[in-house]
């Protein structure tokens, strides 16, 4: 069974939290206790209606004020797959946690209020779905029960959402357009008469039959060493093993592999996982590897395969990076960057640029502030063994950690 | 279309292990939260698998509220015994006996909030610097919101707030001398995800958790088990019947079920079939509708 990421984003009251509501509603995944709680807090609230948003606004500084701050996970099965579903905050201030939610997801769900068409959340958030490359982009045109079900007046948004794909990531790529209404639940789980024009599959449907195709899996192979297996037992007392998540690719017994950065070569011997021999291994596999020879490796080093393309030794990294600390960040400043399971000390040498991502317009700044997104250099202590982002998503990202507050300030792409 | 065919997803597996590694590559002293729940169960196992054929780095820690199930108990010290873990044991009573938390009173008298007090001991008697607990985001909703690697003060307060961002599968566990990190590696998994792994992984359970027959009392439209802990009144006549349990609490706050079911597959029918959700079983959780996230607010797991 397989397990698809999604994260949903839009702006304040275009429904998401509904969405959600109806999607788990319609495939029974609200138990009787449940609805019971939401029916009481909804009256408590002195409210005449049954508010799904208190299925997910699960604190009490949300509640009490009607809005997403943080990141909820909420999840459904059907029998074909299990989902997650990040649910994110909409508002502005809060673009750090939405970046959290949407970092894992194959698809990006956006919301647009069918009476306001696109509005300034709109580009924010299809700016953030470009940036982290999300795989696939449905874009739900919602409350099409508040215009009538109008045939014109969706195609019209539609139109206006494809003005912004040339020039994006998802130039060239498919993006999926479906009207629905949450709160009836058309075109959600099943297809309804009323939106019988749109000859599409429902939101679900949809989402059941999409391939998320591991591409990382064809990506040239990396192992990052999480930790190493070192029992010393009677039973296993020369057994050295290499515990770690394949990031990307593949690996097979009998590969020659070259650990980074020491350029230290062997052949595979095994990849094991609890006992089991196993031939091969894939990218997302928490697997033990051990090698023939007696090379020195630890935590941090990273294993990738002779014959195929190797990460640059980066002294100097360049990136875009979304900030995310109330503090600003300025040059000269030194943080630690932590890529995969290294922590190297870094420092910012520029700020080349800050992007308006309502407008895509970048311009010069000295300094970059809260939920910011612009691109900068780093000069590390020493070299980091990354992919771009671009290239091989999942050896190119990395994290800025602040060393005195020991807080996460930023999430960096390399370019 | 039978639902038991339904499959435990294994990168879920995949992700808990990598969790687990992080936790013991990042920190001095982590230990495992044991309660001899199915939760706990299946960190034992995940644990098992990231390390081996190593043994699991870990210490078990139980915070024992002294009103659990004998069965639980006696599984508990099975398990240990069997895999040959270090289990470290600390008991509510001592922390009621020192004066640091008072016995609630009434007929809804439960030790379960008491447990922070014992477990915010043990943390810094024992220096512990990471905590892994096996609560899951689809129990609740203020779980729902907390993050794989939860940073903690040294009060063991959550800020739901102030949360770092965790992005990709990047963890931080970067903290000061006296905080510490709670670690959920099985955030990701439901109530279902748990019991078809344990049901593929073959696991051994405590029997509570399969129906037999056992002493109860009807309360607020649930079955009680009753015990010498549970505060009853003189309309509240016990009686036999066939029960088991969906959540593995104290005897003072864990409702049963009553079922006939017996092995892991009806169990799985069952709760695919349940009105109810697991934590509708919890009294604890029923008190308010913020319970959970003013008991993390105090340092509960």
């Amino acid at each position: 069974m397989d397990v698809l990421r999604i994260t949903t984003s839009g702006s304040v009251d275009d429904g998401k939290s509904t969405l959600i509501g109806r999607l788990l509603y319609d495939t029974k995944s609200i138990t009787q206790d449940k609805m019971e709680a939401l029916q009481a807090a909804s009256k408590r609230k002195g409210l005449d209606f049954t508010d799904l948003s208190l299925l997910t606004d699960g604190l009490i500084a949300e509640r009490e004020q009607g809005i997403t701050i943080d990141v909820a996970h909420i999840y459904f099965s059907t029998p074909n797959r299990k989902y997650i579903i990040a649910d994110t905050p909409g508002h502005f201030e809060y673009t750090r946690n939405m970046v959290t939610g949407a970092s894992t997801a194959q698809v990006s769900l956006i919301l647009i209020d069918a009476r306001k068409g696109i509005v300034e959340q709109t580009y924010r958030h299809f700016f953030i779905a470009c940036m982290l490359r999300i795989p696939h982009l449905v874009v739900c045109i919602n409350k099409m029960d508040l215009v009538e079900y109008d045939e014109a007046r969706y195609n019209q948004i539609v139109e206006d959402f494809q003005q912004l794909l040339p020039g994006s990531f998802y130039d060239g790529t498919e993006v999926k357009f479906i009207p629905i209404s949450s709160l009836y639940g058309e075109n959600v789980v099943a297809a309804t008469e009323k939106i019988g024009w749109y000859k599409g599959l429902p939101l679900l449907e949809f989402l059941e039959q999409i391939q998320f195709d591991r591409n990382d899996r064809n990506h040239p192979a990396r192992f990052p060493i999480q930790y190493v297996i070192r029992p010393k037992t009677e039973q296993f007392h020369d057994f050295r093993g290499f515990a770690g998540k394949i990031a990307s690719g593949s690996f097979a017994v009998g590969d020659t592999i070259v650990s980074l950065p020491n350029e230290q070569k062997s052949k595979i011997k095994s990849i094991e996982k609890f006992g089991e021999q196993l031939p091969q291994a894939h990218a997302g596999e928490s697997v033990v590897i051990t090698l023939e020879d007696e090379i020195d490796i630890s935590r941090g080093n990273l294993l990738v395969k002779e014959g195929q393309a190797r990460p640059e030794g980066f002294r100097e990294v360049k990136a875009q990076i979304c900030w995310m600390d109330q503090q600003k960040l300025t040059t000269g400043k030194t943080y630690l960057l932590q890529h995969g399971p290294t922590r190297i000390k870094s420092k910012v040498q520029q700020i080349s640029s800050v992007t308006e991502v309502t407008t895509n317009r970048t311009e010069e700044k000295s300094e970059m502030g809260l939920n910011d997104i612009g691109r900068i250099v780093l000069k590390t202590a020493q070299p980091v063994f990354a992919d771009t982002y671009q290239s091989n998503p999942a050896n190119g990202t990395f994290i800025l950690v602040d060393e005195f507050s020991n807080a996460t300030v930023a999430v960096g792409f390399v370019e | 279309m039978s639902s038991i065919q339904w499959q435990f997803p294994r990168a879920l597996e995949d992700e808990a292990i990598y969790i687990l590694r992080e936790t013991a590559a990042q920190f001095e002293r982590p230990a495992i939260l044991f309660s001899g729940g199915k939760d706990s169960i299946t960190l034992v196992r995940l644990a098992q698998k990231a390390f081996y054929p190593g043994k699991i780095p870990f210490p078990l820690l139980h915070v024992d509220t002294g009103h659990n199930f004998p069965e639980t108990i006696q599984f508990r010290d099975w398990l240990v015994e069997s895999l040959g873990l270090e289990l470290i044991v600390r008991n509510v009573q001592d922390s009621i006996d020192q004066g640091k938390a008072k016995e609630e009173t009434g007929k809804y008298a439960s030790r379960n909030a008491l447990q922070t007090v014992t477990l915010l001991d043990a943390i810094e008697e024992l220096k512990f610097d990471a905590c892994i607990g096996g609560a899951r985001r689809d129990e609740e909703k203020a779980r729902a919101k907390e993050r794989i690697f939860s940073v903690r003060d040294e009060f063991g307060q959550w800020n739901a707030k102030m949360q770092r961002p965790e992005l990709f599968d990047m963890l931080n566990g970067k903290i000061n001398i006296g905080e510490n990190v709670r670690v959920f590696p099985i955030s990701n998994w439901t109530e279902l995800d748990v019991w078809n792994y344990i049901r593929e992984e073959g696991l051994q359970i405590p029997s509570i958790y399969f129906s037999h027959e056992r002493e109860i009392i009807e309360r607020d439209g649930m079955y009680w088990p009753f015990s010498p802990y549970l505060n009853t009144t003189e309309e509240e006549v016990p009686f036999r019947s066939k029960v088991r349990f969906r959540t593995v609490g104290d005897m003072t706050c864990t409702a049963a079920v009553l079922s006939e079911a017996d092995k892991l597959e009806d169990i799985i029918e069952e709760i695919l079939a349940a009105k109810i959700s697991e934590r509708g079983a919890r009294i604890d959780d029923k008190r308010s509708e913020a319970a959970m996230e003013k008991r993390k607010q105090a340092g509960y797991f």
